[in-house]
């Protein structure tokens, strides 16, 4: 059943079921197959009656979509989760130091740990940022850690997403619609919960505004507007959090803080959950062409009148070309050896790997160092020579665009298909919480799944689907 | 609560009631169009002229034929004022302000988006129109009740409900702008069949036959018509009922927010004119003036809500 060249989370190396699966497993054996199906049905229409849709550019017909949503929850026991957890807050430690860092004194380049060309020919390096400490000198206050799977002890980190992830929302209404559907599981089997991610993240952005003890700290989630392909979730979060959605025309600088235009005039803000890109922030510091932005919000900022969550130029650390430093950023801030592994990285500017690169180019994958989405990379197993010469020629042309990375045999977590449970391969997004003595996962994530048969693309835009991920309790 | 939100807020409602209205409207000269084919086109044009529209209706097609109607009040996405038109409107506002609705009253909405998209994406056919005005002012029922089962009684509700009444208010004022004539003592021709199938679709298109003919003992007659619709405090879309809704929702605003905005004032007075008034005093003093005036100050009222509470910047 299960296909065991990939690892699979549910059945390992044959039945019976892992022991994380072993009760849910029982429980789906028992059930009957055409009502699954109908729940699965079921599952969709209420998705799309809240609805709970991304936007996907460039597509006018269904400019709204629904991401497919499986039933069949993903797994992952608490000794699997601490180890996570233990790995992800390092990480996050040495990234917020390696900004306070690249930002200020710069030690990591003296040493020569780093060649300091990644950041002076970087566009995610923001040169405002130099010299300006971050409340808390907390940067990245959300971050969204891609991990991947491929055996019984090997996870890796694939990217640590630190501008502004998206997806959390889908890891709470993913728990909401099966504790809907399913209400019985969940007194069968012991799931942490994660609706708690809201209020955490009130807190977490409140423990971060500039002037603390001045009563309740007033948050907004700045969003770039009901088009944005995360539009749904500015909302859902804002509205979690009973925090204001507000788009740039809403606010000004007012005697010196930002505020936004109420009912009853201007209102000032603390903290700004912004899910926009540093390049819209203040079309006066920076994108001047940026019809989204507030004037005069980074100075504001400069001089510490609010906080701005990720702060700026936080992308510098989420580069792809930065990330393959990883390992030796988490051993230059934190003194110890890196709990997480990294994917091995070549860096397509090196010339020693762009030969390498060059020469293996159908065993791996390759991506854009400042790509997202899945957008730009190239599947070197699954693409066809005619590809295969179009990326070797663009690699050629600028090799500094790329990083790539093998094809990684990514653990499979069986869906409920026509024929029954069927194996996909899976990934797993970590959101974590960032506050000055404080740093925060939900136990739980966003498993997203690729559907199709085989494929090893995840991403939502290009035939993913999503899973409810249950953190098992000890 | 943002500037943007109450904006938001008061237009969706707005968008949400028009399409009542025309959902009514359409019933009553649909009606008409069936009984009495003479009568269909200057109904037709009558109707189009209430919601004010006529116009451009008339670049579109030559005559006023029921078909064109109704497709062009249902479903033209060439006319802002369609049905389809503002339900996207209005859904549009919903996602725009989501984080000031509750759960259900956002459902609600998007369930009624996606009722009214699907039930409208082909020309509805003469035979349909029934059951498809029907599923329009049930969807909008839906959503109202739902408001009013799960919304705190807050600013949220109060600017929501200032969309609806004001948008509401419009609506009765200019059937009655169009439809003057017909109520003025000295062309009423009691018992004449005329008038009284006139008569009927007046009260037909503000859904309050019954309720009428509950109050009159099926007495049908201009004066009280007017009366009804204008000054009855009972009836929920007269003039004067929905400027007792308009001056309550700003009084909670002005308790709310601890400030008396020039609306709240200007509301009062049109409140005045209506209460303090009879219908005979009305009438003598020149009905169309009345209501035209009426018109008038009911826009100005909705310049100035905006204005008092910062939905633009």
């Amino acid at each position: 059943m299960a296909d065991f060249k990939h690892f699979d989370e549910m059945f390992g190396a044959g039945e019976p079921s892992r022991e994380p699966y072993r009760d849910y497993h029982q429980w789906f054996e028992s059930q009957d197959a055409a009502w699954l199906h109908r729940k699965s049905d079921e599952a969709e229409t209420v998705f799309r009656k809240i609805g709970i849709t991304f936007n996907v550019y460039g597509e006018e017909e269904a400019s709204e979509r629904l991401i497919p949503f499986d039933v069949v929850p993903r797994i992952i026991s608490s000794r699997e989760w601490s180890r996570l957890v233990r790995g992800i807050r390092q990480r996050i430690q040495a990234l917020n130091a390696f900004l306070y860092d690249v930002y200020h004194r710069k030690e990591i380049f003296r040493a020569g740990r780093i060649p300091v060309e990644l950041i002076a020919n970087n566009d995610a390096f923001l040169p405002q940022m130099i010299g300006v400490s971050p409340p808390g000198n907390v940067y990245t206050h959300v971050v969204g850690v891609d991990i991947v799977r491929t055996g019984e002890d090997e996870f890796y980190v694939l990217e640590d997403n630190a501008r502004t992830p998206s997806g959390v929302s889908y890891m709470l209404e993913n728990r909401e619609i099966m504790l809907q559907m399913f209400p019985e599981l969940f007194a069968r089997v012991n799931v942490q919960a994660v609706g708690n991610y809201p209020k955490n993240l009130r807190r977490s952005l409140g423990n971060c505004a500039p002037r603390s003890g001045e009563g309740t700290p007033v948050i907004a989630v700045l969003t770039p507007g009901m088009y944005n392909s995360a539009y749904f979730e500015h909302a859902f979060l804002a509205a979690q959090m009973g925090a204001e959605l507000v788009e740039g025309h809403d606010l000004r600088v007012v005697d010196g803080r930002i505020a936004m235009r109420t009912t009853q005039g201007y209102a000032p803000i603390d903290v700004i959950y912004r899910r926009v890109d540093d390049d819209y922030l203040d079309p006066l510091n920076f994108n001047p062409q940026s019809l989204l932005g507030v004037p005069g919000l980074f100075d504001v900022y400069r001089a510490g009148g609010v906080t701005i969550a990720n702060a700026p130029g936080t992308g510098i650390a989420d580069d792809k070309a930065i990330y393959s430093y990883m390992p030796d950023i988490v051993q230059f801030y934190t003194g110890e050896k890196a709990m997480l592994k990294n994917v091995p990285t070549w860096r397509c500017r090196e010339p020693d790997s762009l030969r390498y690169v060059l020469d293996h180019l159908s065993e791996l994958v390759v991506k854009e160092v400042h790509g997202s989405g899945g957008y730009g990379m190239l599947i070197g197993p699954a693409a066809s020579n005619k590809e295969l010469a179009a990326f070797r020629d663009k690699l050629k042309a600028t090799p500094g665009k790329y990083i790539a990375q093998p094809t990684l045999s990514l653990s499979t977590t069986p869906i409920l298909t026509k024929n029954g449970l069927d194996p996909r391969h899976v990934d797993l997004r970590i959101f974590a919480l960032t506050a000055p003595n404080e740093i925060h996962m939900t136990p739980g994530g966003l498993t997203r799944v690729a559907l199709n048969k085989g494929s090893l693309v995840v991403n939502s835009s290009q035939g993913g689907g999503t899973k409810d991920t249950w953190v098992l309790e000890e | 609560m943002l500037g943007k939100t109450a904006d938001g807020l008061f237009w969706m409602f707005r968008y949400l009631e028009r399409n009542e209205n025309t959902a009514r409207l359409l019933d009553a000269g649909f009606r008409i169009a069936l009984t009495r084919a003479d009568a269909a086109e200057p109904e037709w044009a009558s109707v189009l002229t209430t919601i004010g529209i006529k116009q451009a209706f008339l670049e579109k097609y030559e005559r006023l034929e029921t078909t064109h109607v109704i497709d062009f009040l249902l479903r033209d996405s060439s006319n802002p004022s369609s049905v389809l038109s503002m339900i996207q409107a209005a859904r549009d506002n919903a996602r725009l302000l989501r984080t000031a609705l509750t759960r259900e009253l956002w459902s609600a909405t998007n369930e009624c988006w996606l009722t009214l998209r699907e039930l409208l994406n082909r020309p509805v056919r003469e035979r349909e129109l029934p059951f498809v005005l029907n599923t329009i002012q049930q969807q909008n029922a839906l959503l109202n009740g739902t408001l009013h089962n799960t919304m705190m009684r807050n600013e949220i509700f109060n600017f929501a409900r200032l969309g609806t009444f004001l948008e509401r208010a419009d609506n009765t004022a200019r059937i009655l702008d169009i439809k003057y004539y017909l109520l003025l003592p000295s062309v009423s021709l009691v018992g004449s069949s005329v008038d009284n199938v006139q008569w009927e679709t007046i009260l037909r298109s503000v859904s309050a036959q019954r309720s009428y003919h509950r109050l009159h003992k099926g007495d049908v007659r201009p004066r009280e018509i007017a009366n009804f619709l204008m000054l009855d405090l009972r009836m929920p879309r007269s003039l004067a009922f929905c400027y007792a809704k308009l001056t309550d929702n700003l009084t909670h605003l002005a308790k709310d927010y601890g400030v008396h905005q020039p609306c709240f004032d200007q509301a009062k007075t049109v409140f005045a004119k209506l209460t303090n008034h009879s219908i005979d005093e009305i009438f003598e003093s020149g009905l169309h003036e009345f209501i035209q005036e009426f018109i008038r100050d009911n826009n100005a009222l909705g310049r100035q809500i905006e204005k008092d509470y910062r939905f633009y910047g």
